[in-house]
């Protein structure tokens, strides 16, 4: 209970952090990029709305401190002021259309990549020396050397453009109406194909080494040698034994990924044109629209911060240690 | 007692050739040797640039989109640049940013990491708690904004990976900086009243010179990676010719719709080529200084191995 107790208060420090950055950043940036940004759609804008605009972002004469105080209340009341890119929509709406294909695609290839690539460290540990040990490793590493963005451009022209089995752009057909229906479902995961794919490719690697180098490490542990000594079958060895305990560091890692869905799918968005938080985001750049951007990044982290959160409380009941302390 | 002590032949000092072996290691090694090719051959590209093709590649000529001939190896883009010429001046900044930031990275870690372990308590806390909430905030994101609130530039683009690229390098050090910490030898030195500088800089960082060449490793590759998305999603300086730019230029042009793809391709291999090459030594550090990594060899039959793998 300390531990999660202690986590808890690691957690919001960092929230804290990321929300006074935010605060910081548009009040301490040289060429006050606010004011271009007023200057270029001030007159679409009611006065109030305005007025509301410039608080948020420091564009007023009230001292530093009182600005900090309003600006936390305005955080955690939710009212993170209209995006300017797509007037008159408040962010948070803007935002909540958009978080849920986001964790479509990233939580789908962290799982994917994950399950996979963590099943090829346990093999490839298992049999030290073997086809996988020694011809995988050395292939993902060199793919995951690729720029990620420029994996997922070739996979559009090949499998997009010059093959055309995949739809190159969106998250749906355009008119397709969402619905829960067999059709809009099958569209969908077409669209998700190329997208993930990209991503379990590139990450793939780095969950096999990890597996690999841990339970390379829990092999030559007494215990296993007491369960060979015992008769065990391999497989239960190999499952039960060996891979549960090497387990633990990928885990941390899942809780690592989960933050790298909400983020580090910016690129791949991008590229595919998908319709998530880092699609938005890069616009909400493009656009100088600054309360989305901001409202963006309060969003991913936030997200990061949770995930990692569950994952504490995950590791408290897998491993006694934690829990004895 | 202390004549008794005195009176003991006192022990030779220890040659220091710590890292004698480490170089040997590295030099017999496969995968660093590899490594250590490829990226020999990129710096003299990058060195040798201005004289291999001399004037601006980004000039626009008439001889817009030709696919690689004889005298455009790789082809030229849709706004008549030659493509090799491009590729090969670019190196120049990705290389430059991929070190700057890798040694300014490393060196913020060294100085958190070192700082963390031999003062403890609470600057320990401290700086700890700035590395893990700068480790837990989303990278990629953090990147995204920093870049649009900042002024375009070089020094931007510098400045952004650091902040975003430090706090994973201090995490990695800080750890091994603490185990050495615990060692008697340091115990010795702070018991002998050397300063603190001394022992962090002379007693504990030597010995730490295989993860910090690691993590040095790994800062370049973060550099260089994350140097070419921020470019590629145009927050970097587009003025200036680097592989990043020249893949957001591909993308602007739409190279790749219309079948250009010579113009998408060479860049893009080079980063990878240059990240994996960066791996590979990586890799094979972490081979030579961790017995349990290096390859088996494949067991000869004579006597003596046979009744070794028997007492197995």
């Amino acid at each position: 209970m300390r531990f999660i107790l202690r986590r808890l208060g690691f957690y919001l420090i960092a929230f804290w952090a990321s929300i006074t950055l935010n605060f910081l950043l548009p009040r301490f940036m040289p060429g006050d990029p606010v004011s271009r940004m007023f200057a270029r759609s001030q007159d679409r804008m009611q006065p109030e709305q305005i007025e509301a605009l410039r608080k948020l972002l420091g564009v007023d004469d009230r001292p530093i401190w009182e600005q900090y105080i309003n600006y936390m209340q305005n955080i955690f009341t939710g009212q993170m002021g209209v995006s300017i890119s797509r007037f008159p929509t408040p962010v948070t709406e803007v935002i909540s259309s958009q978080i849920g294909w986001t964790l479509l695609l990233g939580g789908t290839a962290l799982v994917i990549a994950a399950v996979v690539g963590n099943l090829l460290g346990i093999l490839a540990a298992w049999r030290r020396g073997g086809a996988i040990d020694s011809a995988l490793p050395p292939v993902l590493v060199f793919i995951g050397s690729f720029p990620y963005f420029w994996l997922a451009m070739g996979a559009l022209y090949l499998f997009g453009v010059v093959l055309g089995w995949f739809p190159i752009r969106h998250a749906f057909t355009d008119g397709l109406e969402p619905a829960f229906t067999w059709e809009f479902i099958g569209d969908v995961g077409a669209h998700l194909v190329l997208p993930a794919l990209t991503i379990v490719l590139v990450s793939i690697g780095g969950w096999m080494l990890g597996m690999r180098n841990t339970m390379i490490a829990t092999n030559s542990e007494d215990y296993i040698t007491m369960a060979e000594a015992k008769g065990l079958r391999p497989g239960r060895i190999m499952l039960r034994y060996a891979a549960r305990n090497a387990m633990l560091p990928s885990v941390t890692s899942f809780g690592m990924g989960l933050g790298f869905v909400v983020g580090g799918a910016l690129l791949t968005e991008v590229v595919f044109a998908y319709p998530g938080v880092g699609y938005q985001l890069l616009n909400a750049v493009q656009g100088l629209d600054y309360p989305l951007m901001q409202g963006l990044f309060l969003t991913i982290t936030a997200a990061v911060l949770l995930a990692n959160f569950l994952v504490d409380i995950l590791y408290v009941r897998l491993d006694p240690r934690v829990r004895s302390n | 007692m202390t004549t008794a002590l005195l009176k003991q032949p006192t022990p030779t000092p220890a040659v220091r050739k710590p890292n004698r072996s480490f170089v040997h290691g590295l030099i017999s090694n496969k995968k660093a040797l590899t490594g250590m090719a490829v990226m020999v051959i990129f710096i003299a590209l990058a060195l040798l640039a201005p004289v291999l093709f001399p004037g601006d590649p980004s000039r626009i000529t008439a001889m817009a989109s030709l696919e690689p001939s004889a005298e455009h190896w790789l082809g030229t883009t849709a706004k008549g640049q030659d493509v090799l010429a491009l590729t090969v001046h670019g190196s120049r900044s990705s290389l430059f940013v991929g070190l700057t930031v890798g040694l300014a990275s490393t060196f913020i870690g060294i100085l958190v990491g070192l700082a963390s372990a031999y003062f403890g308590k609470f600057i320990d806390e401290a700086l700890s708690l700035v590395t893990n909430v700068f480790l837990l905030l989303p990278g990629l994101p953090l990147l995204v904004i920093l870049a649009a609130f900042l002024p375009p530039g070089l020094g931007t683009v510098i400045l952004v990976l650091v902040v975003t690229g430090w706090a994973g390098s201090a995490r990695v050090l800080r750890s091994q900086a603490l185990s050495i910490r615990s060692k008697d030898f340091v115990a010795a030195a702070v018991v002998s009243g050397e300063r603190a500088g001394r022992i962090m800089f002379r007693e504990i960082l030597p010995n730490m010179a295989s993860i910090v060449m690691g993590t040095l490793l790994a800062c370049v590759i973060y550099g260089i990676g994350a140097q070419a998305g921020l470019e590629f999603l145009g927050l970097g300086d587009v003025s200036t010719v680097s592989w990043g730019n020249n893949l957001f230029w591909a993308g602007n042009e739409g190279a790749l719709l219309t079948g250009s793809w010579w113009v998408f391709v060479p860049s893009g291999v080079c980063i990878a080529l240059v990240a994996f090459a960066l791996a590979l030594i990586n890799y094979a550090v972490d081979e030579v200084t961790n017995p349990r990594l290096r390859k088996i060899k494949t067991p000869k039959t004579t006597p003596a191995n046979v009744e070794r793998s028997a007492a197995k």
